[in-house]
């Protein structure tokens, strides 16, 4: 048994069969989330102590029902059972399984099985045997199967001391394969392979040999002896196909001696909720109203803990200022560094509540009732069913929704899910929103009921749907890319959500994007503060310019004091810069404390907030820190002597927010995931130029 | 003679024949749906596609083009 080092477990199993809740009973709250080398899927890792001696650390893989790739996601899982020198190589597997579609996991198994890793077969639900009307000879599946079988309920915890009981006992498992692929297909072909690759199971070389493209970490040396190995593709197929049948065959005849069904105990709820939820006018009104609901919930939900952050970090800032000794370090943790962190906690409300949601309704299996009844309507716009919940997520950051395209099997459909998920109102642009629409709509009612501020989110809502659809059919248009459709999708029971895993689900996606986007905004927050509150010659003299100007005006120590802050502001470094920009951003109805404002939210959007509270905060000389937006409310246009921020302005900026790409992080993701600069340079300059234009029609018809 | 699972009625059976290897995707194979397995169409989606079928024990939904591909004999 190992004794110096961990065990590595690889969890791997079909999807909806409960593998997370498996994961999340061994890790509880051991988990950490990685990347793979290379690739930006998240690699969910977690430490299980298996016995007194013994530590596991467990890889949750992707769900598939095949080692065969279809999708990027179901590559990995490929890639770490078959690369040898990957840091989660298993030194055995569990094969998650649930009692209901014991067939179709059981192929599965039997790759892996074939694989020769030490591998156990966990059959999860098991509490439900009874209700389903199901029984299970588990000895002679045990035989037959030549593996450890345990039965487990997740969600109960049951059966899970029993399994670690046996992983214990690893090394003594059955590692003998399942299927004879060589006698059953061709004898003679696989004694070839059999005799160029004694060191491998004869099984991993035919997947070798078959999977070249999806095995980026061969070495070169193996890679040229693979390619040698050259069968003609139509025989690959063939062969494929033959395996396929052969597989079902054995686990046929297996599960006749140990499997039976009583169809009478079967329950048909399955087939009553389908009815309603994909009726051709019911299954509409229910998904739509699901959506209404997240988003009223979003801005409902959320404001009030939003408004308590921001005032709370305002409070800090105040704090730290009165408290702490002058100077620039205090500046710089007063100014800088905590409404760099507010900037990034103000998020977490609107990410988690979206995340609950999403994540409770791809536990109850839903979603995959939504693909359904929207794949026909999602191809007209070139994309599919499965982008809807990419789509859906996009409401809360780019980044993961980019992430979850990864399993849109056509490449074009994927593309354009791609490119258009920027469109729509991530959590990044609703404080943007949220405050330009407090200062320049009214909070009244029409009609009693809705409010006239809340139609206008759900207004710009709408607007970045519609955006994204009328981008996907041109883009569904112009881009000449042949595919032929993979799609298949399974339509999993209905089941009551564990709480657990929702909790997971939502404590991870809200820490990804703390740690992921969290930092480039604080970092941002910070530059934006030595630029604020650095300058040149002007800047440095500027309290005895300003003071010598105003000699005559015997203005008192107040006054004369934010006219110094306003002069030092105007030749910061980041004033220069404001000014630089301030031609091209005058027909938008801008000035240039709000250019450096946008300036800085082309790294993110939502600094946009950080960047006004930076400048007004330097520009009020620290006297009268309010909340952000009392601050802003309070700007006006030393030429007109205006609110800055009135009608026109606010809703030229609304639309230019709602437009344009400013997320380093989502271009940088897509350069990741579409392997080129091309998408993602393409994405900057047409989204940019489409907000652009927009803003300076909508500020000159207002205005 | 000619029958797909595209011409299926909802709550229609029929015994999966054989279909062309080029046009069907391997996965679909990989979750049951083979020659000589009972397919049985649950549901069509409001805009006549995808079709919702129960394979080999596997519920599963696919497009109609990949549906025609698929011939059947009905069961009566």
């Amino acid at each position: 048994m190992k004794s110096n080092s961990l065990l590595n477990i690889a969890l791997v199993g079909n999807p909806n069969t409960g593998k997370t809740s498996l994961f999340n009973q061994l890790t509880g709250l051991n988990q950490k989330v990685g990347n793979y080398p290379g690739i930006t899927v998240d690699k969910k890792q977690g430490k299980c102590k298996i016995s007194e001696h013994l530590t596991a650390e467990i890889t949750d893989l992707p769900g598939t029902y095949s080692i065969n790739p279809t999708t990027l996601d179901e590559t990995i899982v490929l890639e770490t059972l078959l690369n040898e020198s990957n840091d989660s190589y298993p030194d055995l597997v569990i094969v998650v399984a649930e009692v209901e579609n014991l067939k179709r996991n059981l192929f599965l198994f039997s790759q892996i099985k074939d694989l020769q890793f030490p591998s156990i077969l966990v059959i999860n639900m098991s509490d439900q045997m009874i209700r389903k009307g199901i029984t299970i000879d588990i000895e002679a599946l045990k035989r037959e199967l030549k593996s450890e079988i345990i039965l487990i309920s997740a969600r109960k915890n049951l059966g899970i001391d029993a399994l670690k009981r046996e992983i214990e006992n690893y090394e003594n498992w059955n590692t003998e394969p399942i299927a004879n692929i060589s006698e059953k297909i061709d004898t003679v072909f696989f004694e070839t392979i059999k005799t160029a690759f004694p060191e491998f199971s004869l099984y991993k070389s035919w997947l070798l040999i078959t999977q070249q493209k999806n095995c980026a970490f061969l070495s070169s040396e193996l890679y040229q002896k693979i390619t040698a190995f050259n069968p003609d593709s139509e025989k690959v197929k063939k062969y494929q196909h033959k395996e396929t049948i052969y597989r079902y065959q054995i686990i046929n005849e297996i599960l006749k001696k140990t499997y039976s069904v009583d169809k009478n105990e079967a329950t048909d709820l399955r087939s009553r909720l389908d009815k309603i939820l994909t009726h051709k006018i019911y299954g509409y009104i229910i998904f739509f109203g699901i959506l209404m609901l997240i988003f009223q919930s979003i801005f409902e939900w959320a404001s009030l803990p939003m408004d308590l952050i921001d005032s709370l970090f305002a409070n800090l800032s105040e704090l730290a200022k009165t408290n702490l000794p002058k100077g620039t370090f205090t500046n710089l943790i007063a100014e800088g560094v905590i409404p760099g962190i507010g900037g990034i906690v103000i998020f977490i409300p609107q990410i988690a509540i979206l995340f609950l949601f999403i994540a409770t309704l791809e536990e109850t299996g839903y979603m995959s009732r939504v693909v359904f009844l929207m794949d026909k309507i999602m191809r007209k716009f070139g994309m599919s069913g499965k982008s809807i919940i990419p789509l859906i997520s996009g409401t809360a950051c780019a980044i993961p929704a980019i992430m979850a395209s990864r399993n849109i099997s056509d490449w074009k459909e994927r593309l354009i899910t791609i490119l258009v998920i920027p469109f729509t109102t991530c959590s990044a642009r609703l404080p943007v929103y949220a405050i330009l629409i407090a200062l320049i709509i009214p909070d009244e009612r029409i009609f009693g009921i809705f409010n006239m501020q809340g139609l206008t989110l759900m207004g710009l809502y709408l607007l970045g749907f519609a955006a994204a659809i009328s981008s996907a059919i041109l883009l569904h248009n112009v881009l000449k890319i042949k595919t032929q459709s993979l799609f298949v999708i399974e339509m999993p029971n209905y089941k009551l959500p564990s709480l657990k895993n929702v909790f997971f689900e939502v404590v991870e996606k809200t820490k990804a994007f703390v740690f992921g986007a969290g930092k480039i905004i604080l970092a941002l927050s910070i530059i934006l503060w030595f630029l604020a509150s650095n300058g040149s010659e002007k800047f440095k003299n500027a309290t005895e310019f300003v003071t010598t100007q105003e000699s005559a005006n015997h203005l008192n120590d107040e006054v004369l004091n934010k006219k110094i802050a306003s002069y030092k502001l105007e030749h910061s470094y980041i004033g220069v810069m404001g000014k630089v920009i301030e031609p091209v951003i005058k027909p938008m109805g801008y000035d240039w404390k709000i250019g450096i404002a946008l300036i800085s939210s082309f790294a993110a959007r939502e600094v946009f907030i950080g960047a006004l509270a930076t400048i007004y905060n330097v520009g009020s000389d620290g006297e009268d820190v309010g909340t952000i937006k009392e601050r802003m409310a309070a700007e006006v246009d030393p030429i007109t002597g205006e609110k800055r921020f009135n009608f026109a302005t606010g809703m030229s900026l609304l639309l230019f927010y709602a437009f344009a790409m400013q997320c380093i992080g989502t271009l940088a993701i897509v350069k990741r995931e579409t392997k080129s600069w091309k998408w993602p340079i393409l994405q900057l300059t047409g989204m940019g130029a489409l907000a652009y234009i927009v803003s300076v029609i909508t500020y000159t018809i207002l205005s | 003679m000619g029958d797909t699972i595209a011409n299926l009625k909802i709550g229609e059976i029929g015994i999966i024949q054989d279909f062309c290897l080029d046009a069907i995707p391997l996965n679909l194979l990989e979750m049951g749906c083979l020659p000589g397995k009972e397919v049985r169409l649950l549901q069509i989606a409001p805009l006549k596609d995808p079709l919702y079928i129960k394979v080999n024990g596997s519920h599963l939904a696919i497009r109609i083009e990949t549906a025609k591909q698929i011939n059947i004999t009905k069961l009566r």
